[in-house]
């Protein structure tokens, strides 16, 4: 190989540099400015734990879709027996009443574009 | 590898019986799986309506009902009619029952503004057509709209024969006069219709057309067509009420009294 020992180097140096962003984030041990989410002012806990509902919210109002729609039975049962009503402007906008600073600021982190907002409608403006 | 005809086909038989046993079972757990299309009560109900066309029609340009339907639902009032987006509308007696009024029947009925809905077809068309399940029957005869799962290819619009279903050619927020929350809107793309308020009728309430009728000249029953003793069971059995286009058998449940 001619100038084997340039090209390696080469080669090196681009690695480093395109995987610089992930090496930057495991060394200092953040992710970058995610979002820090406040709790809501009022509310004492949401229908299922912290954990469940930052990994698993989608699926669970996928469920209370289909539930509410599909099934006409509009009431949720958490896993620590309470019961909800299955809305997602009445129920989860009561609490979580920014949208701006609850929804779209982490949605806009992880880059997805949920279709929610597109027909419902945000309770900005019409409840105090 | 010794094996006489009669080994071969028996284990054929075997192998073939084992398969089409399995599909049945695979068959089963789809089927359980697959969205249940009931209407939420143990009861077995047959929501209906029935309207009086000649209390209604004593009201004169009376729009209460459906002054309240596009209130409750976040209907946009578009006033292009090849883009207009309606669940209750008025139409002339002649259009609504072609083949029941002539050029000889009487002028007020013929004549006779009456208002129309999505009939909740015991046996509806769009159903049928519908390629995703978007529109569906509920248990308690609602023909329900998911907009979640509308594709928007209108062949419900083709298949239903009363032109209660439209379609969102462009968005419908531009043109809604007043937001509700509670309420969510349509999309562009997608094809609604009257769905009986099944969102009032889970807690307890009237359809909204049928509550504001009732705040001016009650010619709007609502009620479950099951029950011999509710008040619709009483005078459809009673009065001779007309569907529309009954030759079609699509078995409509809005009563008209002509």
């Amino acid at each position: 190989m001619y100038d084997g020992a340039k090209i390696i180097t080469g080669l090196a140096v681009f690695g480093a540099m395109v995987t610089l962003p992930a090496w930057y984030g495991w060394a200092g041990g953040s992710h970058g400015d995610a979002p820090e989410l406040a709790p809501p002012a009022h509310g004492e806990h949401c229908v299922e734990s912290v954990e469940f509902m930052r990994s698993s919210h989608m699926q669970l109002l996928n469920q209370w879709r289909d539930q509410a729609i599909r099934r006409g039975s509009r009431s949720y049962r958490s896993s620590s027996g309470e019961t909800y009503k299955i809305s997602l402007t009445g129920t989860c906008l009561d609490c979580h009443q920014a949208k701006a600073e609850f929804c779209d600021r982490c949605h806009n982190y992880m880059g997805v574009q949920p279709t929610c907002w597109n027909c419902h409608v945000e309770p900005t403006g019409v409840k105090p | 590898m010794n094996k006489s005809r009669r080994d071969f086909l028996k284990k054929a038989g075997m192998t073939l019986l084992g398969a089409s046993g399995a599909r049945f079972v695979i068959l089963g757990i789809a089927d359980a799986e697959h969205l249940p299309d009931s209407g939420g009560s143990g009861v077995r109900r047959r929501w209906a309506i029935a309207i009086d066309t000649e209390k209604c029609a004593s009201q004169g340009d009376c729009t209460a009902c459906i002054d309240a339907c596009n209130a409750e639902h976040n209907i946009p009032r578009i006033d292009n009619p090849e883009e207009e987006i309606k669940w209750i509308w008025k139409e002339r007696a002649k259009a609504v029952f072609p083949h029941q009024l002539g050029n000889d029947s009487p002028r007020t009925l013929r004549d006779r503004e009456i208002p129309v809905l999505c009939n909740h077809c015991e046996n509806p068309p769009c159903v049928r057509v519908c390629p995703t399940q978007a529109t569906w029957k509920r248990d308690d005869g609602i023909v329900m709209m998911d907009q979640h799962r509308c594709i928007g290819c209108r062949y419900c619009i083709v298949g239903c024969p009363y032109g209660a279903r439209s379609f969102n050619f462009r968005d419908p927020r531009r043109a809604i006069d007043k937001l509700r929350s509670d309420y969510p809107t349509r999309t562009r793309g997608v094809v609604e219709k009257c769905t009986l308020c099944a969102e009032r009728l889970a807690i307890g309430a009237q359809p909204a057309c049928v509550e504001a009728c009732e705040a001016t000249c009650g010619a709007m029953v609502f009620g479950d067509l099951a029950n011999p003793d509710s008040a619709i069971g009483r005078l459809v059995r009673t009065t001779l009420t007309m569907r529309r286009k009954p030759e079609l058998g699509t078995e409509p449940k809005v009563h008209y009294k002509l």
